[in-house]
């Protein structure tokens, strides 16, 4: 294989960079170029939901480099401009304004759009959260609201009402779950993070779906349950989840199936690859194909794209890692925690608020998670890299 | 090389001690260590994956110094 003489990147955000820095690491020399439809800067999104939502950090402070680490990239930056069509063939981009951009690898890196409820209404109030611009509107309203309703029971549902609460807003909590993240971390440790919002003072709702939001036609004043019940809310975040940002590649002839699919080198085709929460690749040591939704996934993936790109031909078989923040509870979870798994708590205890748990299936160690237990979570990550035995479990302590 | 970690930024991931143990460990509390600011050339390539990989993008590289 050749190596391709020039590089563009679509999405510039944290995959996307790491893409753009992973290749000149590899001491790759040929033209790069970045085109983000954003006109920001690469920035961070896990602060937007809890450092810059809470206001402790000025927006700016989520840029990923500063200015003279982006100039040293030598990559050429267009911010502020969409793509709206793939050519596979001809490898060309052509963007909102018209322009056609041209090279020999084209790297697909344009993350999520945030789902909105069936009928949403553009009113005041109603917020979905994924990029600086949303955090910052969030902020303001919610320093101007009091009452608030997030729709969402999983990662950044749970955040955003636990940074509303640290402001001192009275929050309720709706999903449709059973639990807090049953579908992320299992019900045990679901349970737990509910316990947690409870005692903050967190209202919640779980169990049942949101029929509709209700406004007065220009703001919302609240939302209705599908038990008939109805919250009241100056402001109401929508956090239900996202869908890969596809569309532009509808009519690109490339596979789409919740993600653009991709082999176990993250090529979608020849000379093109994706990266991050919308790449869904070969996981080669799952056998399975994966697509993840984390900060840490972006960025290794991003390296092993760019190890392909220049012909390293190196399969891509992470260890997820994952974390988030609520309250003065760091979570960190290596691996998997899939909501079937065996639950076993080997350091620590949650009445402590301090343990490590390690999650089996299949008869093997798959995952362990931490809650604010962060060195001993590191150490035991070892027997997810190794797939010990879930037999041996119980005689586990951290080293 | 001179290696530069805020620990503001950083979030406790941890992913910079997998990488190069021997210049970077954590606290209790998971915020970074910074056990050598000049590593020697044989470490510079596992800290600059570090300094890319790092989710808090805590850890700053002057390459000249
Ligand atoms: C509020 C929030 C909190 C989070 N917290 C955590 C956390 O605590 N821990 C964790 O591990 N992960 C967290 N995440 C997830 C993490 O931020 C994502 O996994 C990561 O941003 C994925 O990076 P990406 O580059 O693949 O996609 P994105 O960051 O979504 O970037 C995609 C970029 O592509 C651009 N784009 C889209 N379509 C086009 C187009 N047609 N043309 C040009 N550009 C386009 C978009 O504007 C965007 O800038 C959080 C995410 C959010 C939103
Ligand atoms: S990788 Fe970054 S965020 Fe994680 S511990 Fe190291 S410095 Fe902190």
């Amino acid at each position: 294989m050749t190596i391709p003489a020039s590089v563009l990147v679509v999405g510039a955000s944290v995959g996307g960079l790491a893409v753009v820095e992973a290749l000149r690491r590899e001491g790759y020399t040929g033209a790069l170029t970045l085109l983000g439809a954003e006109r920001h800067p690469p920035y961070d999104r896990p602060p937007l939901s809890k450092k810059v939502l809470s206001g402790a950090w000025e927006p700016d402070r989520t840029r990923l480099r500063q200015d003279a680490a982006l100039a040293q990239l030598a990559a050429t930056m267009i911010l502020g401009e969409q793509a709206v069509h793939l050519d596979v063939l001809g490898r060309a981009v052509t963007t909102a304004s018209g322009r056609r951009l041209t090279a020999e690898a084209i790297v697909i890196a344009t993350g999520l759009e945030p789902r909105r409820l069936p009928g949403q209404e553009p009113w005041a109030g109603v917020h979905v959260l994924r990029t600086l611009d949303d955090a910052v509107a969030l902020r303001a309203d919610l320093l101007a609201g009091s009452q608030v309703v997030v729709v969402g029971d999983g990662v950044l549902g749970a955040e955003a009402a636990a940074t509303a609460r640290g402001m001192g807003r009275a929050v309720t909590l709706v999903g449709p779950q059973s639990t807090l993240l049953a579908s992320q971390l299992g019900p045990q440790i679901g349970g737990y993070l509910a316990e947690l919002h409870q005692r903050q003072g967190v209202q919640l709702r779980l169990g049942v779906a949101v029929e509709a939001l209700v406004g007065d036609g220009e703001r919302v004043r609240g939302v209705r349950l599908a038990d008939g019940e109805l919250l009241p809310a100056e402001v109401v975040v929508v956090a239900i989840g996202s869908r890969p940002a596809t569309d532009w590649l509808t009519d690109s002839g490339l596979r789409l199936a919740d993600g653009v699919v991709c082999d176990s080198r993250c090529r979608a085709a020849e000379g093109i690859y994706a990266v991050g929460d919308v790449a869904r690749w070969h996981h080669e040591g799952l056998g399975t194909a994966l697509r993840l939704e984390n900060r840490s996934n972006a960025v290794e993936q991003g390296a092993a794209v760019a190890a392909n790109i220049v012909g390293k031909d190196r399969p891509y078989a992470p260890v997820p890692f994952f974390w988030t923040d609520q309250y003065e509870v760091k979570i960190q979870v290596h691996g998997w925690a899939p909501a079937d798994a065996q639950v076993a708590i080997v350091e620590g205890s949650p009445e402590a608020g301090q343990f490590a748990a390690l999650y089996g299936s299949g008869g093997k160690v798959v995952g362990v998670l931490g809650w604010n237990m962060v060195k001993q979570t590191r150490s035991l990550r070892q027997h997810v890299v190794e797939r010990t035995d879930w037999s041996l479990v119980k005689s586990l302590r951290a080293s | 090389m001179r290696v530069i970690v805020d620990l503001e930024k950083c979030c406790g991931a941890g992913q910079c001690v997998l990488l190069a143990p021997k210049v970077f460990d954590q606290r209790d509390d998971g915020i970074v260590i910074l056990l050598d600011e000049h590593p020697p050339e044989a470490l510079h390539k596992a800290v600059r994956e570090a300094a890319c990989v790092c989710p808090g993008a805590a850890i700053k590289l002057e390459e000249q110094a």
